[in-house]
């Protein structure tokens, strides 16, 4: 209990810092809100009455508490490119950003875990195995992408690309669309999480009590999902952890390939307007998805592997 | 050897039944989508047009991410796609004539306009047009808030505007044969507050929703006055990858896709026609005139020399592209002087003559600034950099984000030189030549030419519109002697179009109107 108090003040602080980072970095580059919404028809009055008009002739700090105490009321603000409350904005792309970064996790999870358990006990196709697995992780997913959208969309035409189907009305469409998508963004991760699960099996395998094991007369097989598996899983979930932020980086650019309306887009371009109160909701959505993601590995590692456990109470 | 070739293989299929068991459940789900599919997206090359649902998606770089009031809006691509929402007492014609449009007709004899209301107009709201939402719009536009500048400068020239139900008078400070083109300004109705998101003009199609970075929806306007648009509903589909914009088309996702590049019109096959217009932007090498050495004439004319504008055509546009040698583009007819296009041919003795003569012998470094997200623009900073290295100039090429260009080159005007479109907000050669003039708020390139600004005094106040034509091209011929700018060509502009859909209309302003468009058969 303790221990989740902490984790849950040591998330908001991260997000805290994050958020304010993110506001600060806005004043830091050059062009803010006013000088992106009035173009190339600005002058130095009209870009003065609009400084004044939203607050940004405010210091610093004032502007950042001004955000803050909004937020912990419930009110994200008003994108300043659309006019139009940052909530409304960002609850559908929310959920198809959570969608394809759910789908992609699941994948990676089941292919990579019985992958890198079925390729750590058998050492014979080594060659060929190195060179699919490099190749995995080289190609990048929006090249993955492109293939995969020419192949399967606009060849086979199992789906559309350029057209993402709305959920509600064709839910299987979009299934099928987010899976492809999702297939483009995990494929690098899952040859990375096989191979890690790959040599940490590989590891253990080569430890003494794993030939004392087999010595009394267990089943091979046996000792590898009872005994080995579960040392070598810890460091791997981990790493699922920190893949599941890194899924959510990747869908910025597989979002764009595919033509997704997420969050990726929006974030990229609510960048380039100078839109922070759009920034800011989406930079503490993603921190939040970030530090989620770690509690849960620590929590899974601890139910793995008991050690752990004693070590995050002290 | 075999074993192994069969381990080998055996792992293949392993990693196949992977990616099958994935693919796999994807094909049941595509078998019992399929009616369905079919139903909501037809294939338009496979059925006859009758059956299509009378609509098309139109694909865009470029969201409409912005207020979407059409007097506040300020992106060439917002404007490009509302042009078929609003309309002024008057809009431009394909050829750049002026017509009535909320105006039945309009009388002027340079000083004083007298328009009279079109019968029958209403908005998209339902309501009828009256004379009290025409003098809004335009009061709105020329009458500042609170002391600032109007959001129409131009419309500072109205002296009095008189009006009763049907006719509007207004008279100026003096003549302007020019003054009928900012009237294209959008009408109105004055008592509606909600523009930015959900705006309501008189044009052919109405604004339907938006959802950001993902798509608009227009449909036709069915009480519009004039000529019906002949498509029920258009859906403008932002798509920014320009991989994914080919595949969209191919797809069949979307049916029309204007700017495409030369590169990717060559990519796209025999389902699309290609129509070929201009962009309508002056695309130059700007140079910043307060940064030395681009202070001087001289060095300023080598460039000039420096850079072969027929190779940049040939290299990054396949030979696209209308060369252009000052602020003007050959869409604008009478203004457009074509003797200035080939003023500074390219010749590289001359110009390493020119920078000797300056003071430069040996060249010098200088760094182009080009906006990330204008492809076309990066293209030809890139061949210009190679081009300037014959004549002993080192280029470097800075990629700058869109909102750091706006605020650090055009607002700031912290820079050396810059490859980017300007664009005219309306069809007066105005729009396109005051920005040079000294005191210009948005002349970005602080161009001081005494000449230039007595000859804009004259222009505009000159009633004969010979004269003032004439005035305008010695503006330009100014520009040019000067070498204000690197001047290089108005960009083609390739439409894609699916076969079986006609009626692209192209403007000599930046414009994308739909109204035209239809299905053939």
């Amino acid at each position: 209990m303790n221990y989740l108090l902490k984790r849950v003040l040591a998330g908001l602080a991260t997000m805290l810092a994050v958020s304010f980072f993110t506001f600060a970095a806005f004043s830091l580059i050059s062009g803010d809100t006013a000088t992106a919404m009035l173009g190339t028809s600005a002058t130095p009055e009209r870009l003065a009455a609009l400084r004044a008009e939203l607050g940004l002739d405010r210091p610093l700090p004032v502007r950042y508490g001004a955000w803050l105490a909004g937020f912990f009321t419930g009110d994200l603000g008003v994108s300043t490119s659309y006019s139009q409350p940052v909530r409304d904005l960002l609850a559908p792309k929310i959920a198809l950003t959570l969608g394809l970064s759910l789908v992609s996790f699941a994948l990676i999870t089941a292919v990579s875990i019985p992958l890198g358990v079925f390729t750590a006990g058998r050492r014979r196709f080594e060659g060929a195995r190195t060179v699919l697995n490099q190749l995995g992780m080289a190609v990048p997913p929006f090249f993955t992408g492109i293939l995969l959208s020419w192949f399967f969309g606009v060849g086979l035409k199992w789906f559309t690309p350029g057209q993402f189907p709305d959920a509600k009305q064709d839910f299987a469409g979009a299934a099928v669309y987010l899976l492809f998508a999702a297939i483009a963004l995990s494929i690098p991760r899952i040859a990375m999480t096989a191979r890690m699960l790959r040599s940490t099996v590989q590891e253990e395998l080569g430890k003494d009590y794993v030939r004392t094991a087999i010595a009394r007369g267990n089943d091979r097989g046996q000792v590898l999902r009872r005994h080995v598996l579960k040392n070598a899983l810890p460091p791997v979930v981990a790493f699922l952890a920190q893949t599941m932020a890194e899924i959510v980086a990747g869908s910025i650019v597989v979002e764009q390939v595919f033509v997704i309306p997420g969050l990726g887009q929006m974030l990229v371009s609510s960048i380039s307007n100078r839109d922070y109160p759009v920034v800011q909701a989406i930079v503490v959505i993603l921190a939040l998805w970030v530090v989620l993601a770690g509690t849960a590995a620590d929590l899974i590692s601890q139910r793995i592997d008991p050690r752990l456990r004693l070590g995050g109470a002290a | 050897m075999k074993r192994k070739l069969l381990e080998v293989l055996l792992l293949l299929g392993l990693l196949s039944a992977a990616l099958c068991g994935c693919g796999g459940g994807s094909t049941g789900k595509t078998a019992e989508a399929g009616p369905a599919d079919s139903a909501g997206t037809q294939d338009p090359a496979a059925q006859p047009a009758a059956d299509h649902p009378n609509a098309i998606t139109v694909g865009i770089a470029q969201d409409l991410d912005e207020s979407l009031d059409p007097h506040l809006a300020v992106a060439a691509g917002t404007k490009e796609i509302m042009f078929n929402v609003f309309e002024g007492l008057v809009k431009p014609t394909p050829d750049g004539d002026l017509v009535p449009a909320v105006a039945s007709e309009f009388t002027s004899d340079g000083t004083t306009y007298t328009f009279t209301l079109r019968q029958g107009v209403k908005f998209h709201n339902g309501d009828a047009v009256e004379m009290r939402d025409v003098v809004y719009s335009i009061n709105r536009n020329r009458l500042a808030e609170d002391g600032g500048e109007p959001l129409i400068p131009a419309l500072s020239a109205i002296k009095s505007m008189t009006a009763d139900d049907t006719t509007l008078t207004i008279t100026l400070d003096q003549a302007n044969t020019e003054f009928l083109a900012y009237l294209t300004l959008a009408i109105l109705p004055e008592d509606y507050d909600g523009q930015d998101t959900a705006p309501v003009g008189t044009g052919p199609f109405k604004f339907v929703s938006r959802a950001a970075q993902d798509n608009i929806v227009l449909e036709r306007f069915e009480d519009y006055w004039g000529e019906p648009a002949y498509l029920d509903k258009v859906t403008f589909k932002i798509i920014e990858n320009a991989d994914s914009i080919l595949m969209s088309l191919q797809s069949g996702a979307v049916d029309l896709f204007a700017h495409l590049t030369s590169t990717q019109v060559a990519q796209l096959g025999d389902d699309f026609n290609i129509e070929e217009g201009t962009m309508n932007l002056v695309q130059a090498m700007y140079l910043n005139h307060a940064e030395k050495p681009f202070d001087d004439v001289r060095v300023r004319q080598a460039l000039c020399h420096a850079v072969d504008r027929q190779q940049i055509l040939d290299l990054a546009f396949d030979g696209y592209g209308s060369l252009i040698g000052s602020s003007m583009y050959p869409a604008f007819g009478k203004y457009f002087d074509d003797s200035l296009t080939n003023h500074y041919p390219h010749d590289v003795e001359k110009a390493r003559a020119l920078l000797a003569d300056a003071g430069y012998p040996d060249g010098f470094a200088m760094t182009i600034t080009v906006p990330s997200n204008y492809q076309p623009h990066i293209d030809t900073a890139q061949v210009i950099v190679e081009q300037l290295k014959e004549a002993g100039i080192t280029a470097e090429i800075q990629l700058v984000e869109w909102g750091s260009w706006l605020s650090d080159v055009y607002a700031g005007r912290q820079y050396q030189a810059t490859v980017v479109g300007v664009d005219a907000s309306t069809m007066t050669a105005r729009a396109l030549l005051e920005r040079f003039t000294s005191t210009a708020g948005n002349n970005f390139i602080n161009y001081n030419s005494p000449l230039y600004d007595s000859l804009f005094v004259k222009a505009t106040s000159s009633a004969g519109e010979a004269a003032q034509t004439e005035f305008y091209k010695e503006m330009e011929a100014d520009l040019t002697k000067n070498a204000a700018n690197v001047y290089i060509q108005d960009l083609a502009d390739l439409v894609a179009v699916r076969k079986g859909l006609t009626g692209v209309r192209f403007y000599p302003i930046y414009v994308l109107d739909l109204a035209g468009v239809r299905y053939t058969a």
